[in-house]
């Protein structure tokens, strides 16, 4: 019956998935500030970071067209790669490992039993044993019966070894993040959950364009890395993708808009409501935010965050996942530590409240561009 | 296939039963393509019988050398004179050494041991069939299998006094050895999460058409976590080399077999997921080496998953923390001790029929092994432990970041000050 209710549901989501753009499409339609564009490209300039290749060419593409065209870079080049997971042959529920199974055949390319604790401790076994190993969790939802695997082994293989083993070969994708219409089971961003679990290295892009760079270093990273894919954003943000390969520095934030009144951390696909937050914010109000880009929860990019805090004097931290214990805390406790004598208010964060996360009141739970303006208006008093 | 079918059956349900939609639905969709009903069957015949099924296919304990050490049924010995002989000596010491470690704890000068008493057999007729090159991924009390290929009581040694030498650098409770070049992967506290790894290195292995195989190990209690399901599913899926043991010896710390399952022990289940599986008497030390060496070729050869199921007693507390009179009757025990029943006793009994050995000689062996195991310890016991900055914070990740820097260089400014009150005479510096 779970099974059966479970296939459902996905099948169900992917019919969906055009409908959710065509809702974004028709809100920016009707938006009274139609003077932004809901679908800006982020402009490359800002990106900090570093490239392994020359952009011999780019293409427009869209977050899963991105993470699709980082594999097919991998597989071309590393006859030693794997992916392995739910339903990952026929190119995946959201098309992110289209064609891949076609071009490098059943060994290299397989659907696993639907076993999430299974996939990775299978994925362990193989990235252990010097294979460049990407196990996909369906949805983030779904990585809890692998937490002990993860917890437990993952993060711990190399420590607790002596260097001896390690699973740094390993690479968790799996989607994340709110869509609309996902209730309890989803819509979850279980960072928070694996960031208390030292030895893993946890990313969250917010566009295509990041999505690839981050990708491709989180696979060639020494380190196992979870890799949270804002399922909202794999069709809707679009982008120019260069088609070759080339890394963005993990451990690094991007400050993707320049202010000097508030400092807004947050990473996925709240960045792009943030900026919007923030423009609403500079031209009704005057005050001016500097948001800035996470992506890399573990480990996280406190120097950026402080040196823009030092020059603010405010810090406003939002994210999706629940407000007690979500990693907005650590942010939070840590600049406290660092920019105590900067700081003009107490820290804010504006993040998921602390209920499960509901169907039908998604437009309430979650933290948008109207709660964090209300918020920053008070920090400015 | 199905999905089609239902779905046309939804849209003309009215006419379900008339020959026209049966016609069409033969018409629209060619169903010559395709076993209908047999598709994930091994058999796919049909019955008017209403018969539920309640019976388990029988699964007999192999076994070759019975509990008055004569050979059965024609079998000759796998082994030469000289090395079954030379075999029950590593067995014996192995178990005074396990003895002693017992009796170190006990003193507190280990805090944690596990004893191996009782599975000799299975592990040194096991650690025999493997080559060096197959991978090991051990629960905890397959000692005699690591011994068996190159792990040395210098290693155990090092890692159960947590040495400078132990290549875990002391981060492990007692037992948890690890050895890269003898493709020991590290051994861990959790239950049964090898076991998937052991299906992931399998696979491993036949992508790289490797001559080898991922061996791992659980209890009859291990088996009953989700991993063991997991693991056994994945490599049957995917037609990993590994070889799959269960060492079946009735208890689970305090839980019998009659808590932990209701099934016909273990090595069904392993058939019930498409792996070729066999039941041994684990404390035949022939009847496990032939058993092991055969699945390992099949494993091999056929480059697809085994299961062996070792039947076997505990004799000795589940662990130093352990006290197994409280749950268990000694009679229990004593009918387990009996000569030939044990392992060891029964290729005692094997090498005095031939009269290739004597209680004397025997005697006069464990004296020796007794005596060499106390002098070895009083060594390792002085030997000082990996420094502490180290040990704390190396290896968490491949390089250190930013954080473990900022709290390794606090700790290092705190512990200046303050060494004084901690107990550092154990550690390098």
């Amino acid at each position: 019956m779970m099974r059966l209710l479970r296939n459902n549901v996905k099948n169900m989501f992917l019919k969906n998935c055009f409908l959710v753009r065509n809702t974004n499409v028709k809100c920016w339609r009707t938006d009274r500030f139609h003077n932004y564009n809901m679908w800006n490209t982020v402009e490359n300039n800002g990106i900090r970071g570093f490239s392994s290749s020359s952009f011999e060419e780019i293409k427009k593409m869209n977050m899963f067209t991105a993470i699709n065209s980082a594999m097919h870079n991998v597989f071309e080049s590393n006859p030693n790669s794997v992916l392995l997971g739910e339903d990952v042959a026929f190119g995946g529920v959201f098309r992110c490992s289209l064609d891949l199974l076609k071009k490098y055949g059943n060994m290299r390319v397989f659907n696993t039993p639907l076993c999430e604790q299974g996939i990775i401790g299978f994925a362990i076994g193989l990235a252990e044993n010097g294979f460049t190993t990407i196990a996909e969790i369906q949805f983030g939802d779904y990585i809890f019966p692998a937490f002990d695997q993860i917890v437990n082994d993952v993060a711990k293989y190399r420590y607790r070894s002596g260097s001896s083993f390690d699973v740094g070969k390993l690479t968790i994708r799996s989607t994340w993040g709110a869509v609309g219409h996902g209730g309890l089971y989803h819509s979850q961003s279980p960072e928070a959950f694996f960031a208390h679990a030292a030895g893993i290295k946890i990313i969250v892009p917010s566009d295509a364009y990041k999505a690839k760079g981050l990708l491709l270093s989180a696979i060639n990273d020494p380190n196992p890395c979870l890799f949270f894919e804002p399922k909202i954003l794999y069709r809707s943000s679009v982008c120019d993708v260069p088609t070759g390969p080339y890394q963005l520095e993990l451990g690094k934030a991007d400050v993707v808009r320049q202010g000097s009144d508030v400092t807004i951390v947050t990473w996925g696909s709240l960045v792009h409501k943030m900026k919007n937050a923030a423009e609403i914010l500079s031209k009704k109000h005057n005050i001016e935010c500097e948001v800035i880009d996470l992506q890399s929860i573990i480990p996280w990019d406190i120097e950026t965050v402080q040196k823009s805090v030092e020059k603010t004097g405010r810090l406003l931290i939002t994210h999706e996942a629940q407000l007690t214990n979500g990693f907005g805390a650590e942010i939070a406790a840590k600049i406290q530590e660092r920019c105590f004598y900067n700081l003009h208010t107490p820290i804010k964060r504006v993040c998921g409240y602390d209920t499960p996360f509901p169907h039908v009141y998604e437009p309430f739970y979650m933290p948008d561009a109207h709660k964090v303006i209300y918020e920053v208006k008070k920090m400015m008093k | 296939m199905r999905n089609i079918v239902q779905k046309y059956l939804q849209r003309n349900s009215t006419k379900l039963f008339n020959r026209t939609s049966v016609f069409n639905l033969y018409k629209k969709c060619n169903f010559s393509g395709y076993k209908i009903y047999s598709d994930g069957l091994v058999h796919s015949e049909f019955s008017t019988e209403l018969k539920t099924v309640n019976e388990v296919i029988k699964m007999p304990i192999y076994r070759i050398l019975d509990t008055n050490g004569h050979l059965l049924d024609g079998h000759e010995a796998p082994f030469k004179d000289e090395e079954v002989l030379k075999i029950y000596k590593d067995m014996v010491e192995f178990s005074i050494w396990d003895e002693i470690f017992y009796g170190i704890q006990r003193q507190g000068r280990i805090s944690f041991y596990i004893v191996n008493e009782g599975e000799e057999g299975l592990q040194f007729g096991m650690g025999k069939a493997l080559s060096v090159d197959d991978h090991l991924y051990c629960q905890y009390r397959e000692t005699g299998v690591l011994l068996s290929r190159g792990f040395t009581y210098t290693d155990i040694l090092n890692q159960l006094f947590g040495t400078k030498y132990d290549e875990g650098k002391g981060r492990q409770m007692c037992i948890c050895y690890t050895k890269k070049d003898l493709n020991i992967h590290t051994i861990t506290t959790p239950l049964g999460s090898q076991l998937s790894h052991a299906a992931g290195c399998g696979y491993a292995l036949k992508l790289k058409n490797q001559k080898a195989v991922a061996v791992t190990y659980c209890g009859d209690g291990s088996s009953s976590e989700g991993d063991f399901y997991a693991a056994l599913n994945f490599a049957s899926v995917r037609q990993s080399q590994t070889m799959f043991v269960c060492k079946n010896n009735l208890y689970a710390i305090s839980t019998s077999i009659k808590d932990q399952y209701r099934g016909d022990g273990i090595a069904p289940r392993a058939l019930a997921l498409g792996i070729e599986s066999i039941r041994v008497d684990g404390n035949d030390l022939f009847a496990s080496y032939l058993a092991t060496k055969k699945l390992r070729d099949i494993c091999i050869q056929e480059s697809k998953p085994v299961f062996i199921e070792f039947m076997s007693y505990r004799y000795g507390h589940h662990s130093t923390s352990d006290d197994s009179s409280l749950y268990r009757p000694k009679e229990e025990n004593e009918a387990w001790r009996q000569e030939g029943v044990h392992p060891i006793s029964r290729i005692f009994l094997y090498l005095k029929n031939k009269n290739l050995y004597s209680e004397k000689e025997d005697q006069e062996h464990r004296k020796s092994v007794k005596e060499n195991v106390l002098k070895e310890l009083k060594k390792y016991e002085s030997v000082k432990r990996y420094n502490i900055v180290g040990g704390l914070f190396e290896d968490v990740y491949h390089e250190e970041d930013w954080n473990i820097k900022e709290q390794r260089e606090n700790f290092e400014q705190f512990f200046k000050e303050n060494k004084h009150n901690y107990d550092t005479s154990k550690f390098e510096r």
